[in-house]
């Protein structure tokens, strides 16, 4: 088969997955919906009972749809989401829609900074590990990677804020900004740092770069562990491979080795497991956006959990269920582009 | 396809490669294992020479050994020139440097053999790259299309993956690559054992050609007694860890001189076979091998002496050589009464024991 069909194939891969994501989403909804059907109570009630009059609380559990049977919520709610209407939140009136558009760029900005640090400590230090296996450096890396997976994020942060706070004063362990640099900066995309750097706002830049280390530092660093750990042990299952001998045998050098051979290969099975990951980055960022007051989604989360309003609750759920189901489609997209052996 | 070895040393005539009393110890919690324990010959250039031995008698280990690919924990002893270089003295580095260039290796199972990320342009480019980087990229891709023509692998299929290629294919890829920089010693490591009949005879027939393509001198490494003899010049016959039996192929499998050779080819089974022989017991263990001539406590022929003295390398003419007693005893070597005493079964039981 010449390259030109197996580009054909690709196509034909990226096709097949994406239609795979319809019964992916339709489980997930399903299961977003059944469980906040379960709660004890009803939402309306729940969220602002007791402080209105029952009529009007009928009236609105009847705006909601809540009087209705569940098959026909269910339906009406697949039918919304379709459309990309995740509701109105109940305490303060918002479609959620623009809850996600005025705080899902804090999230974004947090989430990539982490990913980007782990990828930074994480890639390199567990190719270490691996290639210099048992060794003292591993030894030490292994246990970084341990400890910064089974450390609860909430501690970490706590630490690093004490740390900072005690020996940094001047550094800022709170907000995405400082009050100066939220005011100035005019909204075009939602997201803080992009939009300072369309209004070529350069200390604002820096001022958020500055608030984004300490919370990108404590987020990045739980998933600096499982990449540690996931490259360590591909790095030396790939080391053991038959090609790998074989490209020695070939008198190709063991830097070389190591890096064409062994760490490339040993990235396929990373980059299915960094997807998943995202799924943990996402709870993660909730705990990391309350211990920061980080203006994102995750705070907001927790708010409208405490508020007891369902209806927030259920589409930023469903949100966070799709933003997961799409990085999942993306990284299986990337496994066929470097593993050709994917496309068939 | 006809200009030869073009830089590097001059030709020399005489073996290409020399092993004497040469040693491959691994280490392992149970003290070291004699894989290869004292092993001498020598390849002229362009010669076939065919390794023969029950698994785990060190062949595999033997073969490595010589291009010095062997795992961390491993060492090696005695001597080994190549080229009239001494390859135990020589650094790490240069010894790599010779490995792809001047020395080559096929594996046994070419599937896997190549890297599944890596287009088949990409090992050539690697390959030729690493060993001649004043080649350019036209240079490189002329002389990969060149040798894959030879193997009969369509210029066509140069940017293919491995995984795009059938067994038989890829062990070609495999024989292409190793020989793309015309290494004058080559060892082929059960080249055909993952392969179909067919496609091992199409397989066995390049083997055997390199010789006039590109004067390379072969060790083939294989279980089956049937390609030693159609493919090779000279066959050595392996037993925990030594060459028990060495010499020109047709008067081995004719006249074997030692037991093990004997009841090695009494084992294979052919058309014409009417029951199955076997050599009873199984090869010794390599940490604390069997007093003696290593084979003695399965060999029908064992005597007293067996268990006690190692037998001597002998040379029973045109270069034939073999370790046994019963075989000295037999062309006309005196040895004492008590010596020539056939070994016990009880005795052969104790000895297994210890």
């Amino acid at each position: 088969m010449s390259s030109s069909a197996g580009s054909g194939s690709l196509a034909r891969y990226i096709l097949v997955r994406i239609i795979l994501v319809i019964p992916m989403m339709l489980i997930l909804l399903t299961v977003v919906f059944l469980l906040l059907r379960v709660a004890p109570g009803d939402p309306v009630s729940a969220s602002v009972g007791g402080r209105l009059p029952p009529a009007i609380l009928a009236q609105k559990r009847a705006a909601l749809g809540l009087d209705q049977p569940l098959y026909q919520q269910y339906l009406e709610y697949l039918g919304h989401v379709v459309r990309f209407n995740f509701g109105t939140t109940i305490s303060d009136n918002q479609p959620v829609l623009s809850v996600i558009r005025d705080k899902g760029g804090a999230t974004l900005t947090l989430t990539v900074g982490a990913f980007l640090i782990a990828l930074v400590l994480g890639l390199p230090l567990g190719r270490l590990a691996g290639r210099y296996r048992d060794s003292g450096a591993d030894a030490v890396i292994r246990i970084f990677g341990i400890v910064t997976y089974a450390a609860p994020i909430f501690w970490v942060g706590v630490l690093l804020v004490a740390f900072v706070a005690a020996h940094f004063p001047s550094w800022p362990t709170y907000g995405i900004a400082s009050a100066q640099t939220t005011f100035v900066v005019p909204t075009h995309t939602h997201i803080l740092i992009v939009d300072s750097i369309i209004a070529n706002y350069w200390s604002g830049v820096f001022d958020i770069l500055k608030h984004c280390v300490l919370p990108c530092i404590t987020l990045g660093l739980l998933i600096t562990g499982v990449i540690i750990r996931l490259v360590r042990v591909n790095v030396i299952q790939a080391l053991k491979g038959d090609y790998v001998e074989a490209a020695r045998a070939r008198g190709v050098p063991e830097g070389r080795v190591v890096r064409k051979h062994a760490f490339r290969n040993a990235l396929v099975p990373v980059i299915t497991v960094i997807g998943l990951q995202v799924a943990l980055t996402l709870s993660g960022a909730v705990l990391t956006e309350t211990t920061f007051n980080w203006p994102g989604v995750g705070t907001a989360l927790v708010n409208y959990l405490n508020e007891r309003d369902y209806t927030a609750v259920q589409g930023l759920v469903t949100f966070f269920a799709v933003v997961v189901v799409i990085v999942s489609l993306l990284v299986d997209i990337l496994n066929a582009l470097v593993d050709p052996r994917v496309r068939y | 396809m006809t200009e030869l070895r073009d830089v590097g040393a001059p030709v020399i005539e005489g073996p290409v490669l020399e092993a004497r009393d040469f040693r491959v110890w691994y280490a392992t919690d149970r003290g070291p294992v004699r894989a290869v324990d004292g092993v001498s010959f020598s390849l002229r250039r362009g010669e076939i020479l065919g390794l023969v031995g029950e698994s785990g008698c060190g062949k595999s280990t033997l073969g490595r050994g010589l291009i010095g690919l062997l795992p961390d924990g491993s060492s090696r002893d005695g001597e080994l020139e190549f080229e009239g270089r001494d390859m135990l003295a020589l650094p790490g580095r240069e010894q790599r440097a010779l490995r792809g260039s001047d020395l080559g290796m096929i594996f046994q199972e070419p599937l896997t053999r190549l890297n599944p990320l890596m287009r088949i342009s990409g090992h050539f480019e690697e390959t030729l790259r690493i060993h001649r980087p004043e080649l350019s990229k036209e240079e490189v891709e002329q002389q990969a299309l060149a040798i894959l023509r030879l193997m009969g692998i369509p210029p066509t299929r140069y940017h293919a993956y491995p995984h795009e290629f059938s067994g038989g294919m890829r062990q070609r890829l495999m024989i292409a690559l190793a020989l793309v920089l015309r290494p004058a010693f080559v060892v082929a490591d059960e080249p055909t054992t993952a392969l179909d009949v067919l496609v091992e005879a199409q397989i066995i027939r390049i083997l055997h050609d390199l010789r006039t393509e590109f004067e390379t001198a072969l060790l083939l490494i294989t279980h089956n007694l049937g390609i030693i003899a159609e493919a090779c010049d000279r066959v050595a016959v392996m037993y925990a860890g030594e060459i028990v039996e060495i010499g020109d192929a047709k008067a081995v499998f004719s006249h074997p001189k030692h037991p093990y050779t004997r009841e090695l080819l009494r084992s294979t089974i052919s058309l014409s076979t009417t029951g199955l022989n076997y050599i009873d017991g199984a090869p010794p263990d390599l940490v604390e091998p069997p007093s003696g001539c290593h084979f003695h406590p399965r060999c029908p022929d064992a005597m007293q002496i067996c268990a006690a003295r190692h037998p001597v390398d002998r040379d029973h003419g045109d270069g034939h050589r073999a370790a046994c007693w019963a075989t000295d005893l037999a062309e006309g070597l005196t040895l004492d009464e008590s010596d020539r005493a056939p070994l016990e079964r009880e005795e052969i039981a104790v000895a297994d024991e210890a």
